[in-house]
């Protein structure tokens, strides 16, 4: 069993530009995986597209790069079909919150035991530049010459609202944080999301952009409360990082699955045969 | 040949019209008639014209029928609608409460179906039942398998509700007893055979169950909502997964997830939705993933004729994806095959790693039959090939090119076998390779599949005339018209042949070929109006094809495609 982070890397060398805040949280995910001594061949890493989409191939693991905006579903097929599964998705802004926007309160909802991390960068960076949705309003990118006029999402919001049971925000200038976030997402029975700041040096904002505005959530903030957790999200004076809010005693969805099954089978376990009879 | 009958009714969606088809189907099956049904549904949510067609005879039927021995109105619309349907010798079932006569020379019996399940039964909903009973009393069927499918519909809701129902089915049977003097047909003796009574959806469901299906995801769709609802009720005892997905890009793309991660997965949609799935297709194609798509075919495009039936869909089954992206697309010719073509696509799937598409339709997906009972215990069940120990033994090739191009699929949980499924261009283990020498192997090795695919056996049916120079090339649900076409034809001493494949990509090009040789001229008939399969052909073959395509969101009748046969070889 590999025992430093090191041992996690997968056979592929990372592409990502030199700086690129994905390599915080590919390290960060490294160190989380050998605290927690997982068995690399019971690990999937199921990604979308984009730039945070080629993270698989960069862990030892079993991965899944599916096709743009889908991680979700396919991260939740995977862990259904073998609960034993540890699976996390990754995915960039655009993946999750534009094209694949649409699975996102689906998957907080059902709360699959599945770890989604996010990683925002503001941007479009693999297709070079064209803003996100979670581009700031007037901000000027290849696609928005004169400016975006479109207001942008907060996903932490999102998350909470959509019933999300575990929901942080991570950023790759505060590493140390970002592991230990990853290992609770992970550890957390259910559906966990973190935002993961991850600066695209090449067509966003640099690491010191984010610094100054990002503030440790206060050690005395109640994660289990749903209303602060909003509240703290809302806060337009500081980005702040940490844990918003987790709800640890919500059952996750292979839970309500077997009871489901258990609920089915008292009216007898399958059968082919006996399912023919009834059509005869 | 023995006598058929065929029974319509017609009357307002939700007075009971297809609950009483149903039932009657069912107790013509056990009275070991066979048995071909098909409705139709108004588009409207309650209300709207519904109509069911029911045919029996004591040998295997090939449609529901062109006309009607019976027909049973159950308002004045009805028999406005349906009118022309009745034999000259026909008679028709009426609720004097609805209409006070019958204008026309057929004969016709009023039956107070209104008044006695009112007055006499005191529930009024028990309308369809007295119907029930008086049309099986008509067509000269026992008491007996009538009161048994009563039984069977209404047992697990108590006593009471069974015998309220009996009482109504034995008024009504007893009207008819009384005021017609003997029934118009008789029912053969015959007590061999056993027969199962299904629908096309259902046929599947059960098919993709027994094939060892464990994970189904799906969205709600007409024509394909059977199946969902379905597998909800019964997989989850075979401690199966399925979920109703927030729209079926989700829906297939979960199912790869779950076939990625071991299980048999299997989704089903009909136009729209597989519109939608069409970007997942080209990535368990790409990723070597065996999936299983059932597409229920409706009038297209766009949401076009939702439970009407076409055959409209077979370009994308075939071709849709971005890229070359090889799958296999089967259609079923019948309910029966509805069960085993299911189990052979899952088989496909996993013996060739790739999404195999299942083409029904509207007309088949919903129409019922009886069919043998299936002998299950006898049908082979394949499973992917897994790694062995060699194949892991000096770095484990996920897409590792082989003879056939099916590479051993590892599964997560297996140790050493560690690999990315990546819908990128990759190179055998699995790492992004974009290199034009890579891109033209991994491409080949992909589509050998279809190579060897394109030599299975068991898809293919040839009947008809082996002197003919006019052939029938047909597939899917259109089996049953243009096998009585080449019958009646053949019958007439116009030699015709025929074959039915029920793989339409790849085609299988040795029995095409084989049975195409001695023809002068193909016919090939088509729910669509492009001609989408006589196109594909036409890509194979050079012949001298005769397009027959029918648009109008019904099937075909088998005069059509014989007035064909006949205007072809009069030429």
């Amino acid at each position: 069993m590999p025992k430093t982070a090191a041992e996690y890397r997968g056979e592929v060398k990372p592409i990502w530009c030199p700086g690129c805040g994905d390599f915080a949280v590919l390290a960060a995910l490294q160190r989380s995986l050998a605290a927690q001594e997982l068995d690399p061949s019971k690990l999937v890493i199921c990604s979308g597209i984009g730039c945070s989409g080629r993270t698989p191939a960069f862990v030892k693991c079993y991965g899944f790069h599916g096709v743009h905006g889908r991680v979700l579903p396919t991260a939740m097929g995977v862990k259904l079909a073998n609960p034993e599964l540890t699976v996390i998705a990754v995915g960039g802004d655009g993946d999750g919150l534009a094209i694949g926007g649409g699975h996102f309160p689906h998957a907080c909802r059902r709360n699959v035991d599945i770890t989604y991390l996010m990683l925002d960068n503001n941007i479009y960076g693999l297709t070079k530049g064209q803003f996100s949705p979670t581009s700031l309003l007037s901000e000027t990118t290849s696609s928005t010459p004169y400016g975006n006029i479109e207001a942008e999402l907060d996903p932490i919001l999102l998350a909470i609202t959509y019933n999300a049971t575990f929901v942080a925000r991570a950023f790759s200038g505060v590493p140390a944080q970002m592991t230990s976030l990853i290992t609770q997402a992970m550890q957390h029975k259910g559906f966990s999301f973190i935002q993961v700041i991850s600066p695209c040096l090449t067509f966003a904002y640099p690491y010191d952009y984010y610094s100054p505005k990002t503030k440790m959530i206060p050690e005395d903030h109640d994660p289990t409360d749903r209303m602060k957790a909003l509240q703290l999200a809302m806060d337009r004076e500081a980005l702040y990082i940490g844990l918003f809010y987790h709800n640890p005693d919500a059952p996750d969805f292979s839970a309500k699955l077997d009871a489901l099954k258990e609920k089915a089978s008292q009216r007898g376990k399958g059968d082919i045969q006996s399912i023919l009879a009834r059509f005869e | 040949m023995a006598k058929d009958i065929v029974v319509r009714v017609a009357g307002e969606g939700g007075e009971g019209v297809i609950s009483t088809g149903e039932l009657l189907t069912k107790a013509l099956a056990r009275s070991s008639l066979r048995i071909f049904a098909f409705q139709t549904y108004p588009a409207e949510i309650k209300g709207g014209p519904a109509m069911f067609q029911v045919r029996a005879a004591p040998h295997e039927l090939f449609s529901h029928g062109e006309q009607a021995d019976v027909l049973v109105a159950f308002n004045a619309e009805a028999w406005e609608l349906h009118h022309t349907i009745l034999k000259p010798d026909g008679v028709v079932l009426y609720d004097p409460a609805e209409m006070p006569s019958i204008d026309g020379r057929v004969a016709s019996y009023a039956v107070p179906l209104s008044e006695i399940s009112a007055k006499q039964i005191g529930v009024k909903l028990t309308k369809n039942v007295v119907a029930l009973g008086a049309i099986g009393k008509l067509v000269g069927l026992p008491l007996e398998p009538l009161v048994s499918v009563i039984q069977d519909k209404w047992g697990r809701k108590g006593e009471g509700v069974v015998a309220k129902n009996l009482e109504a089915l034995r008024a009504g049977y007893n009207y008819i007893a009384e005021h017609v003097p003997a029934p118009i047909y008789s029912i053969p003796e015959s007590k061999e055979g056993r027969w199962l009574v299904l629908k096309g959806n259902q046929a599947i469901a059960i098919g993709a169950t027994a094939a060892g299906c464990r994970y189904y995801a799906g969205y709600p769709i007409t024509p394909a909502s059977d199946i969902l609802e379905w597998m909800a009720a019964n997989l989850p005892r075979f401690d199966g997964i399925v979920l109703q997905t927030e729209d079926e890009i989700a829906a297939l793309a979960s199912c790869i997830g779950a076939s990625f991660a071991g299980k048999k997965a299997m989704t089903a949609t009909s136009g729209p939705g597989i519109s939608l799935m069409v970007e997942l297709i080209g990535l368990a194609s790409m990723a070597e993933i065996p999936v299983v798509i059932v597409d229920a075919q409706r009038g297209g495009p766009s949401t076009g004729m939702p439970t009407k039936t076409e055959q409209g869909d077979l370009g994308l089954a075939v071709f849709g994806s971005h890229g070359d992206a090889p799958r296999i697309v089967l259609a079923p010719a019948n309910v029966e095959d509805c069960l085993f073509t299911t189990i052979q696509a899952f088989n496909l799937a996993e013996k060739y790693q790739l999404p195999v598409i299942i083409l029904t339709d509207q007309y088949l997906a919903q129409r019922t039959e009886s069919i043998p009972y299936p002998d299950l215990d006898s049908v082979e069940i394949v499973n992917r090939k897994t790694p062995t120990p060699e194949d892991i033994l000096d770095g484990y090739k996920r897409y590792k090119i082989t003879e056939d191009g099916v590479s051993p699929m590892a599964l997560p949980g297996m140790p050493d076998a560690l690999y990315v499924a990546d819908g990128l261009e990759h190179d055998e283990w699995g790492h992004p390779n974009l290199t034009p020498a890579n891109h033209r192997r991994m491409s080949q090795k992909r589509f050998r599949k279809l190579e060897f695919a394109s030599r299975e056996s068991g898809f293919v049916r040839i009947y008809g005339s082996p002197e003919a120079s006019i052939g029938v090339v047909g597939w899917g649900s259109t089996f049953g018209p243009i096998r009585e076409a080449v019958e009646e034809a053949n019958k007439r001493g116009v030699r015709v042949a025929a074959l039915h494949t029920n793989m339409v990509y790849p085609l299988p090009e040795k029995e095409l070929s084989e049975f195409l040789a001695p023809l002068k001229s193909v016919i090939v008939p088509e729910l669509n109006y492009t001609g989408q399969f006589a196109v594909l052909l036409k890509s194979r073959f050079c012949k001298d094809f005769h397009q027959l395509n029918k648009v109008e969101g019904l099937p075909f009748s088998s005069v059509e495609i014989l007035e064909k046969i006949l205007e072809v070889a009069n030429a």
